[in-house]
């Protein structure tokens, strides 16, 4: 069975810059980079000029293209990603955190993280039953004895969630129970995340299908005093929790595993646990929510979801916090963006 | 932090094992088996002996001794396929089985290392499973691992784990189609990773390389009537599995997948297996749904209730697509019988099972 390419000039790169100085990072990534074409978001909050080097296909997205398309949307922080993600005129996203570099396997050769992603998004996804061998499209894989042969077509695959070594994606606290704790295994195994599970989506290292589900991938859920390490954000945890929903309901797939990148050590959790961790204690509040949440047939696109979704929000969470008040707005104002942005030009190759 | 031994359970756990051949294979798992007690089921013909290597604790059983044991509810129990190995699970007293293939050898990691299967069972079975929302590092509560950011704290403790479902190198547990069209495939991706299947998801569960809570979920592991007489062959695992799924995601049980691998050196006939598979393979296509759709009501809070109860959906909703399904129905209702009178209930004990 053929699957279709995915050619290069259909994918984007988005990288979000809380920090200036972008060198070593292009330079480790330039190698698998390079043939991408690159949008980079300058984080609004961030007052020194970026350092980027020469030799990329690149555009640069600073405050004040931000601020001509949108000034209620908050996209300081890891948040302004979504501006790359709205002004991205390719089908297909792969976005990867400003602290990453390139994972190497045991011989020093450098897992191609874009080019893995890829091979999830382009292969099928299988939601409706569990392959105990895992994705039964890469190569040496297959469907198990058991697998229903009606399902084995599976789904398109969405959503494609990598992994991280060295620095893994825990919270505050955990990291800080564990300080010199790190991810050291490698786990070759690439799955799709059953229909119904709920999932920490993380936007460390991410791709994604724009067309299908872009709408859906948002920035919604800002604390109070967020700041500029992961450990004091919730925006792809929320947003991630709705685009699982959205991808259920739309009878698209959600993997999860392989690439992995190198995450680099950054920042102190100890310190940021001083800090209030509110976004642990609302993701208390959304479980009994996402387990309950059931789509109306008549949402057939993602936009559509994402507004049902936000209504939801309004009516059963907004009285548990304000900050879910403000993300259903923000999640509605998103959408009407996304379609202004589409109708103004919209993405080829459809 | 040091880490701490996992404690070898060797007065809390069978081994069974059901076989027609021999046990030859022992030998090379003796240094990680030895200490444990073997339940042998011995299929086929009774009348053949089977050499057990030396220094192994065992008890053996074939078909004379189930017809004894069991009387007329015998006829709950296949002969002449694998899953006579359910008999075992009934006559153990033991809180935990590991039950392994007689063609299932010691495999390595990728470092050259054997692999002790049962340890990780055991690791895997000791330590809750997370079914309600999953966890993108896998299992977090192995060494080197936890719960990432955006896990909700109160769904952190975790459930009790009733079953550690393992792997296989080598030669790939494929239906016979699959067989056919990749007859030299061998699994050789060494997945460093247990994790916890959904509650929800069904899965295909394979009875060469598993162990189970058996005072958790013992009574929901009937292998069903497969083999001589039967219309199918090589569903038996997978009956098992569906309803355990379906039993588990009711009581609140996890249900764990992944590591260990074992090194499965035999290949079945795949013109054989494809005329045992070929009624299932059509009436998979009934069954999963089935199973899917498969509520429990709030009455059934032992895995026996829960396991009368799916065994009359089972006649009602499957029975029209084939009389396989009611002979099925009755067998699941007599393997309960049966666990019931080999296993009375202690007088002081809670019914097995019961998790709110």
């Amino acid at each position: 069975m053929s699957h279709p390419i995915i050619k290069d000039d259909e994918v984007d790169i988005v990288v979000a810059a809380i920090q200036p100085d972008l060198t070593s990072f292009m330079e480790e990534w330039r190698p698998i980079f390079c043939r991408f074409h690159l949008i980079i978001v300058k984080d609004p909050d961030l007052q020194k000029e970026l350092i980027i080097p020469e030799g990329f296909n690149m555009d640069l997205y600073t405050k004040s293209d931000m601020d001509r398309v949108s000034t209620s949307i908050l996209f300081t922080g890891y948040s302004c990603r979504y501006f790359g993600y709205l002004v991205s005129k390719k089908k297909y996203i792969v976005a990867v955190d400003d602290d990453c570099i390139p994972a190497k396997d045991g011989k020093g050769f450098l897992f191609d993280v874009v080019a893995q992603h890829i091979s999830n998004l382009r292969l099928p996804a299988t939601p409706f039953f569990f392959n105990t061998l895992y994705d039964p499209f890469q190569k040496g894989a297959d469907f198990v004895r058991g697998y229903p042969f009606s399902l084995r077509n599976g789904v398109k695959c969405a959503i494609s969630c990598g992994l991280w070594l060295n620095l893994a994606d825990y919270d505050a606290p955990t990291q800080a129970l564990k300080p010199g704790e790190r991810n050291a295994r490698y786990v070759d195994a690439v799955l799709t995340v059953p229909l119904k599970a709920m999932m920490p989506l993380s936007g460390i290292n991410v791709a994604f299908n724009r067309e299908v589900i872009g709408p859906a991938l948002f920035p919604g859920l800002h604390l109070a005093g967020e700041g500029k390490q992961r450990w004091e954000t919730v925006e792809d945890i929320w947003c991630g929790m709705c685009a699982k929903l959205v991808c259920d309901h739309l009878g698209l797939g959600v993997k999860s595993g392989v690439p992995y990148v190198w995450r680099n050590d950054r920042g102190d959790a100890i310190e940021t646990l001083k800090k209030e961790w509110l976004g642990m204690k609302l993701m208390e509040e959304v479980v009994p929510f996402f387990q309950s949440v059931r789509l109306p047939r008549t949402a057939v696109v993602a936009e559509d979801c994402v507004l049902e979704i936000a209504a939801m929000v309004k009516e059963k969470l907004g009285p548990v916090d304000p900050l879910f008040g403000q993300a259903a707005d923000a999640m509605v104002e998103w959408v009407r963006l996304w379609k202004a942005v589409e109708s103004a030009s919209p993405t080829p190759g459809a | 932090m040091a880490v701490p031994m996992t404690p070898l359970l060797k007065d809390e756990l069978d081994i069974v094992i059901p076989t027609i051949r021999n046990l030859e294979f022992l030998e090379m798992w003796r240094p990680y088996l030895q200490p444990y007690h073997l339940i042998i089921v011995q299929d086929g013909d009774p009348t053949r002996s089977i050499k057990i290597p030396e220094g192994f604790d065992y008890e053996l059983y074939n078909r004379n001794d189930i017809n004894r044991i069991l009387g007329p509810k015998a006829s709950c129990i296949s002969f002449k396929d694998s899953a006579c190995r359910c008999f075992g699970y009934m006559v153990s007293k033991k809180k935990y089985i590991f039950t392994i293939d007689d063609d299932c050898f010691v495999a390595k990691d990728p470092s050259g290392k054997e692999i002790n299967a049962l340890e990780q069972h055991i690791k895997n079975i000791l330590s809750p499973s997370t079914p309600f929302f999953f966890n993108t590092l896998y299992d977090p509560f192995r060494d080197g691992a936890d719960f990432v950011r955006g896990y909700p704290f109160s769904l952190r403790p975790g459930v009790p784990t009733a079953v550690s479902h393992g792997l296989w190198l080598n030669i790939p547990d494929y239906d016979a189609p699959t067989q056919l069209v990749k007859p030299l495939e061998r699994n050789t991706r060494y997945v460093d990773a247990v994790l916890t299947i959904p509650k929800g998801t069904l899965f295909p569960m394979c009875g060469m390389n598993l162990t189970f809570n058996r005072e958790l979920i013992g009574p929901a592991m009937y292998f069903g009537l497969m083999g001589d007489g039967q219309p199918i062959g090589r569903y038996d695992d997978m009956w098992a599995g569906w309803c355990v799924k379906v039993i588990c995601d009711h009581l609140g049980l996890g249900v764990k997948t992944g590591l260990p691998y074992i090194w499965h050196s035999k290949a079945s006939n795949p013109f054989v297996n494809l005329k045992k598979e070929y009624k299932g393979i059509f009436w998979q296509e009934d069954i999963i749904p089935f199973f899917q759709a498969a509520t429990l009501s709030n009455e059934a809070t032992t895995v026996q209730q829960c396991y009368i109860e799916l065994s009359k959906q089972v006649k009602e909703k499957l029975g029209k697509i084939d009389p396989y399904f009611d002979t099925l129905s009755d067998a699941m209702v007599t393997w309960i019988e049966a666990w019931d009178e080999l296993n009375p209930p202690k007088k002081a004990e809670l019914p097995n099972g019961a998790a709110k």
